[in-house]
């Protein structure tokens, strides 16, 4: 017992936990914030996971054949948007089922990336080492204790993930845009004898969801390592959508569900490279299960208290 | 119809010109002509199913004519969408509240319209804009409030501001009384009438007849799609107005006999309730209501009277007192075991809470009921008997058209009410808790419920009737509770009071002050 309670100290002591979770957390937060752009408008976007893969999968393309990691980026969210842009008109131009058009559309990126990785790289499962996007040096600041050695060496990206948040928030509730996109969201009949365009909106919302989550399938690939594995996006795409459900479909709300969920991934992490415990594999995979345990039960306790948008994965079709 | 006006539109506001509109079955409107002097308050009349909101949603082009021109101030207009109609300086406050509740009342009234600093909603602006429309017309809102928190009378308001908003020159209002109480009624008059006197011209939609004598200038009267009158109103009286409705003379008074009212069957003590936002809105209430009797509560929409019902049927939860029903303390009871032991609802909002719109006219019927070993052999359901069960409703309520395989949605507004009230009555309720019976039905509907309900009453069943409607309130109650504020103000017998006693009490002053000050 005395070496569990040494152990879950230590592993709240290290800076490393805090670096990890703020790791852990980006691809998530990114993801959710794209849950919240496309549920906001009334659309559910439950391909985030294939979005993700897609990113990741462009990320690692873009930069091998550039040797530009920057390149590699972009190529992500282009092909994270055209996904974002078929599920868009399956879903609104032709009022499709959006649960289904998700699941296909995640097959799809799967067997994609699974294909384009053989056919590009010549072998299965996962592809050569890229050039990743460099990381942030703080200089001096990094000598700091604690606090420094938390913020050392950091993607960019994991700042974009949190200007982001800061980004949607204003966009979403202080701005004409974010105005319509709730009101169509909600009651697209009322919005729209107003004049809102409603299609517009809602393609806006999913393709804004595609850019979201592509960056946060390429800071999975190419965010620190500068490689491609298959299935890379591993469930984050729906732990992404539980983030934003815990979140009460608000940027800031997702974002704190992410990070939660970040940190019981880097616990997890930090508390089997300790050292202190030796765990055998099976117990090992019990732990791996820490992040999906606290996400049934956050779900479970927060389920009365959190509303989707009224009119969330219902089509709208004008008569 | 004049046939110089017909050449000469340009004094009217709006001239329809032989509308047609055909739905699958139905011709909504058959070779309709409407003619809206500038400046002037038109109703127009009509049982539901008229064709009336039909006729409306083309002129705010939310359908599109089968054929038919529409000229505005004289100049023919193509409405192919609210856009066109917007530009064409129309508004419309719909019958159903075209409002988002999740967001404020300043979001819904400038949704399409956002005034703009930069890339961002110029908030400030927009509600400063708000209060001065609020200021100039009377119509008091909180621009931060939350639409599903407002009661609806309020959120008939946002929904006129947000068509003034718009610049509207010509209002259309569908029905706007239907959730009113007079002085709320009383007020929007004054509102329309502040309208007009700056030249603004009103279409208005309603089917209560007195409103019709009381604001307007003129009358279009509809019936079955077509126009069979066309009217000064200082030309008409309500009785001429019914018969070009229905097309047979119509009862304007519910007819009954004095109650036989017998024991007390259903009590609250000292009753507490909050609303949705953790507010109290029933504040120690205490009343009873006996066998055979219609107790009614009066008061204006928001004053308590939902959540009061809620906590009656078990829908909304009891923060302090006693709900007793045949002497058993039912405070925590389920709405399930309360309907088992004879209680009934008829809910406010027939669409939310009274029926489920896609199931067939048989589900509906057995809602609730459906365990019953009548119309349920253990885990299936006896569909020969419950179909034989509700074809024997449809007959007994008169329920049209008679078809028990018709959807909920399907049926009109006056048809659904008969649906939920055969539902409800048709278990031999002991108590029944009925809120808004007539809420924007027509004058056939209301005159069969009002008799439907008093025959209940005559069979020994204890009522108590929430309404906005003060006069459905004094022709069925034999005791009348008014509320204000969560409180009761007085209780008063409707042949011993007036209507001013009662709007007085409404608007929340105590009985005992209003009968101190007399004497």
């Amino acid at each position: 017992m005395n070496a569990w309670i040494q152990a879950i100290i230590s592993v709240f002591a290290n800076p490393i936990f805090y670096k990890s979770t703020l790791n852990q957390s980006t691809p998530l937060i990114l993801a959710a914030l794209g849950g919240v752009y496309s549920e906001t408008t009334g659309v559910v976007n439950i391909a985030l996971e294939g979005i993700m893969l897609i990113g990741a999968f462009g990320g690692v393309v873009g930069s091998y054949f550039t040797g530009n990691p920057w390149y590699g980026l972009a190529l992500g969210i282009l092909l994270g948007v055209a996904m974002a842009a078929l599920h868009a008109w399956a879903t609104i131009r032709y009022a499709g089922d959006q649960i289904i058009s998700g699941t296909a559309l995640i097959l799809l990126a799967q067997g994609i990336t699974g294909f384009s990785l053989v056919e590009l790289f010549g072998k299965p499962g996962s592809t050569d080492l890229v050039r990743s996007i460099p990381l942030v040096n703080l200089g001096s600041f990094e000598n700091v204790p604690f606090f420094g050695r938390i913020f050392s060496s950091l993607s960019p990206l994991v700042y974009i993930a949190f200007a982001s948040v800061a980004f949607s928030w204003f966009l979403i509730y202080k701005t004409r845009l974010g105005l319509r996109m709730r009101s169509v969201g909600n009651n697209p009949e009322a919005a729209d004898t107003l004049g809102v365009n409603v299609y517009n909106i809602r393609y806006f919302g999913v393709l804004m969801s595609g850019v979201f989550a592509s960056l946060g399938g390429a800071f999975l690939s190419i965010g620190e390592l500068g490689q491609f594995t298959e299935n890379m996006s591993n469930g984050r795409g729906f732990i992404a959508l539980a983030a934003m459900i815990i979140g009460n479909w608000s940027p800031t709300g997702a974002m704190w569900a992410a990070i939660l969920f970040g940190a019981a991934s880097a616990f997890n992490d930090q508390l089997q490279s300790q050292g202190i415990l030796h765990l055998a594999t099976n117990t090992q995979y019990l732990f791996g299960m820490i992040p999906y345990i606290i996400t049934l039960i956050v779900v479970g306790g927060l389920v009365g208290r959190s509303r989707a948008p009224s009119a969330d994965g219902i089509p709208y079709i004008k008569d | 119809m004049d046939k110089s006006n017909e050449k000469d539109n340009s004094k009217y506001a709006v001239v329809m010109e032989k509308i047609v509109k055909r739905f699958p079955g139905v011709l909504a409107n058959d070779h309709v002509d409407l003619f809206v002097k500038r400046g002037e308050i038109h109703a127009i009349v009509g049982e539901n199913g008229a064709g009336k909101t039909t006729l409306m949603n083309q002129l705010y082009g939310l359908i599109k004519s089968d054929s038919g021109k529409i000229y505005v101030n004289g100049v023919e207009t193509r409405i192919e969408n609210p856009n066109d109609a917007i530009n064409a300086k129309i508004g419309m406050v719909h019958q159903h509240f075209m409002l988002v509740n999740r967001l404020s009342v300043v979001e819904n009234i400038v949704l399409g319209m956002e005034p703009v600093r930069g890339p961002f909603f110029a908030r400030d602006s927009a509600c400063k804009q708000i209060n001065e429309l609020s200021k100039k017309f009377g119509l008091f809102v909180d621009p931060d409030a939350i639409i599903e928190d407002l009661p609806v009378g309020i959120q008939q308001r946002v929904e006129i501001i947000k068509v003034l908003y718009r610049g509207a020159e010509i209002l259309i209002l569908d029905e706007p009384t239907a959730v009113l109480t007079p002085q709320e009624t009383e007020e929007l008059f004054e509102i329309l009438r502040a309208l007009k006197a700056q030249g603004k011209t009103v279409i208005f939609i309603t089917h209560k007849l007195h409103e019709v004598m009381a604001i307007t200038d003129s009358v279009t009267v509809m019936r079955l799609g077509k126009v069979t009158g066309v009217v000064k109103t200082s030309d008409t009286n309500p009785r001429e107005l019914a018969r070009m409705m229905v097309g047979r003379d119509v009862l304007l008074r519910v007819e009954k006999g004095s109650a036989k009212i017998g024991k007390e069957i259903f009590r609250v003590e000292n009753l507490h309730v909050n609303e949705n936002r953790g507010l109290e809105a029933v504040k120690g209430l205490n009343f009873s209501v006996k066998r055979g009797e219609i107790v009614g509560i009066a008061g204006v929409a928001g004053n308590g009277q939902s959540e009061l019902i809620e906590a009656i049927t078990g829908l909304r939860k009891v923060e302090e007192g006693r709900v007793i029903f045949k002497g058993v303390n039912i405070t925590n009871f389920s709405p399930k075991r309360r309907r088992d032991m004879g209680m009934s609802h008829i809910p406010e909002d027939r669409l939310k809470h009274g029926l489920v719109l896609d199931f067939p006219l048989y589900y509906n019927f057995i809602l609730g009921k459906h365990d019953n070993p009548r119309f349920c052999d253990g885990e299936f359901l006896r569909l020969i008997d419950i179909k034989r069960f509700s074809d024997e409703l449809v007959k007994r309520f008169d329920v049209r058209p008679p078809i028990i395989n018709l959807l909920g949605e399907n049926l009109s507004g006056g048809n659904q009410q008969k649906v939920i009230i055969a539902r409800e009555f048709s278990f031999n309720p002991d108590f029944i808790a009925i809120s808004q019976p007539t809420r924007g039905l027509d004058i056939g509907a209301i005159e069969f419920i009002h008799k439907t309900i008093i025959s209940m009453r005559d069979q020994g069943v204890g009522m108590l009737l929430i309404s906005m409607e003060l006069e459905e309130i004094f022709s069925l109650s034999d005791r009348i509770l008014v509320m204000y504020e969560g409180q009761i103000m007085g209780e008063v017998t409707p042949q011993k009071t007036t209507t001013e006693e009662v709007g007085l009490m409404m608007a929340g002053h105590k009985l005992e002050d209003l009968r101190t000050q007399e004497a």
